[in-house]
């Protein structure tokens, strides 16, 4: 399998990414860590006439925390999630998600930006991120433009707010407070597979242990990354208990809209979201409490 | 369609070769180059069959074009054996039958070596973790295991032999 024939033009800095981008527009494709891209373009599932490569953009891959933020740079390596201290002890969500994206060899090279930008329903950073309520930073000819991550997945699968002549250059998290916690958990039949179904959960609890922030997000079980917000919504202003964790996975189910196909039946994934959403929110209190 | 003017080290030599935007590093360096111990198995960056270093780094030689190696170093499963003198890992592969078929090997080897040179004695645990990107069909893993196990022990042995005595060997 050969993909089609194309230009490849390499970028040295985000600035002359952006321009290549504005002069090409929708003829051409941003190469991150191309593990997902090039089985794509081998398979001749996409046709770009341009390749503008940005692995040699250097200052791209970084993950630090300032002021209450991490930002990571859009080409920071899967692997460089799985080696990273920080991650580990601040980030068990996160360490989570990088952890069970494909198999150690692929994330060598595949990024984190890649995992968000190309809005596979199935990628496991999305439904993260959705639970943390992450921010991408875009930048276009006109500047810097700050999305929010439920409004940089769109209806559409594989569809984004990027406008065709922008370059995801950082996500945004929120650090953790006190009282916050989150996890990921995968369901998959093999390592390197793509989830059965996936469920992220990110929760802050106040003074009085009533719930003040919930952010729940669901992977590969509809044709976007799907937030579960009637789950989010159920929890607000509540202690996290028994009941209200079995509520809140009840509508997150109702939430998914998984269909039937090699990885199992429909109604078996819509119960696996509700089994794992009761485990990432059980995990997600452990970790809020210090139990964790 | 665009070409390339590309300059690789791979196993210490250097190549520099024109090569076709689409090309890709696997098929250069197996039909270009005619280094056709690298395998190509899924061809979509399922099976690991393809692994070779890239800057040090495992890599899936089929998802990566030959163009974005320009003016990286590479290296492949001919490059593990020294002067007549089988690496570690390939000593450790024939003495513990980690191969039948031998199809998944240099890609076995090739993400072992970059494991090994990260984490010089791993556990069985980080081991099985470490290879999961790569697929055999034929023996189970366990043997692999033990072979990646017999390397990581040698290399640190040989590791521990001073520079002064030389290559003390068996």
């Amino acid at each position: 399998m050969i993909p089609g024939s194309f230009d490849y033009l390499a970028a040295h800095s985000v600035n002359e990414a952006v321009a290549l981008l504005d002069q090409h527009g929708e003829d051409a494709k941003v190469l991150a860590g191309g593990q997902s891209l090039i089985p794509l373009l081998r398979f001749r599932l996409a046709g770009p006439s341009i390749l503008i490569d940005i692995n040699r953009i250097d200052g791209l891959e970084y993950l630090r925390e300032t002021n209450g933020t991490l930002r990571i740079g859009a080409l920071t390596r899967e692997s460089e999630l799985d080696n990273s201290s920080l991650i580990r002890e601040r980030y068990p969500i996160l360490f989570e998600t990088s952890a069970v994206v494909a198999d150690p060899v692929v994330r060598n090279w595949a990024t984190v930006g890649g995992n968000i930008a190309h809005a596979d329903p199935a990628n496991d950073h999305p439904a993260t991120m959705i639970a943390m309520g992450a921010r991408v930073v875009a930048v276009g000819p006109a500047g810097e433009r700050i999305i929010p991550i439920e409004e940089f997945f769109t209806d559409a699968p594989f569809e984004t707010a990027l406008r065709p002549n922008e370059l995801l250059t950082e996500i945004r998290v929120p650090a953790p407070v006190h009282g916050s916690g989150g996890a990921y958990v995968k369901l998959e039949r093999k390592v390197g597979d793509y989830a059965i179904a996936g469920v992220a959960a990110y929760i802050t609890l106040d003074a009085n242990g009533n719930v003040n922030y919930a952010g729940i997000g669901l992977t590969n079980v509809g044709q976007t990354p799907i937030k579960a917000r009637n789950a989010e919504q159920a929890l607000l202003g509540k202690p996290l208990n028994d009941a209200s964790i079995h509520q809140a996975a009840d509508l997150a189910a109702a939430s998914s809209q998984p269909i039937s196909d090699t990885r199992g039946p429909a109604e078996y994934k819509r119960d696996m979201v509700h089994t794992l959403t009761v485990r990432v929110l059980r995990k997600a209190l452990a970790r809020a409490t210090g139990g964790e | 369609m665009s070409t390339h003017h590309i300059s690789v080290t791979i196993n210490g030599t250097s190549y520099e070769e024109d090569v076709d935007s689409r090309t890709l590093l696997v098929h250069w360096i197996r039909d270009t180059l005619r280094l056709t111990g690298t395998h190509i198995g899924c061809d979509t960056t399922s099976c690991g069959a393809c692994t070779i270093l890239v800057d040090g780094k495992a890599t899936k030689s089929c998802s990566m074009f030959a163009v974005q190696a320009d003016g990286r170093q590479l290296m492949t499963v001919e490059g593990l054996e020294q002067n007549d003198t089988l690496h570690p890992l390939q000593e450790g592969f024939h003495e513990e039958h980690a191969l039948q078929c031998g199809y998944c090997t240099p890609g076995m080897m090739m993400t072992s070596l970059a494991l090994l040179q990260r984490n010089p004695n791993p556990t069985e645990h980080e081991i099985r973790v470490g290879i999961s990107g790569n697929l055999c069909r034929c023996t189970g893993y366990v043997n692999i295991v033990k072979a990646v196990q017999y390397a990581a022990q040698k290399m640190q042995a040989t590791e521990e032999i001073p520079v002064s005595a030389g290559q003390g060997g068996e």
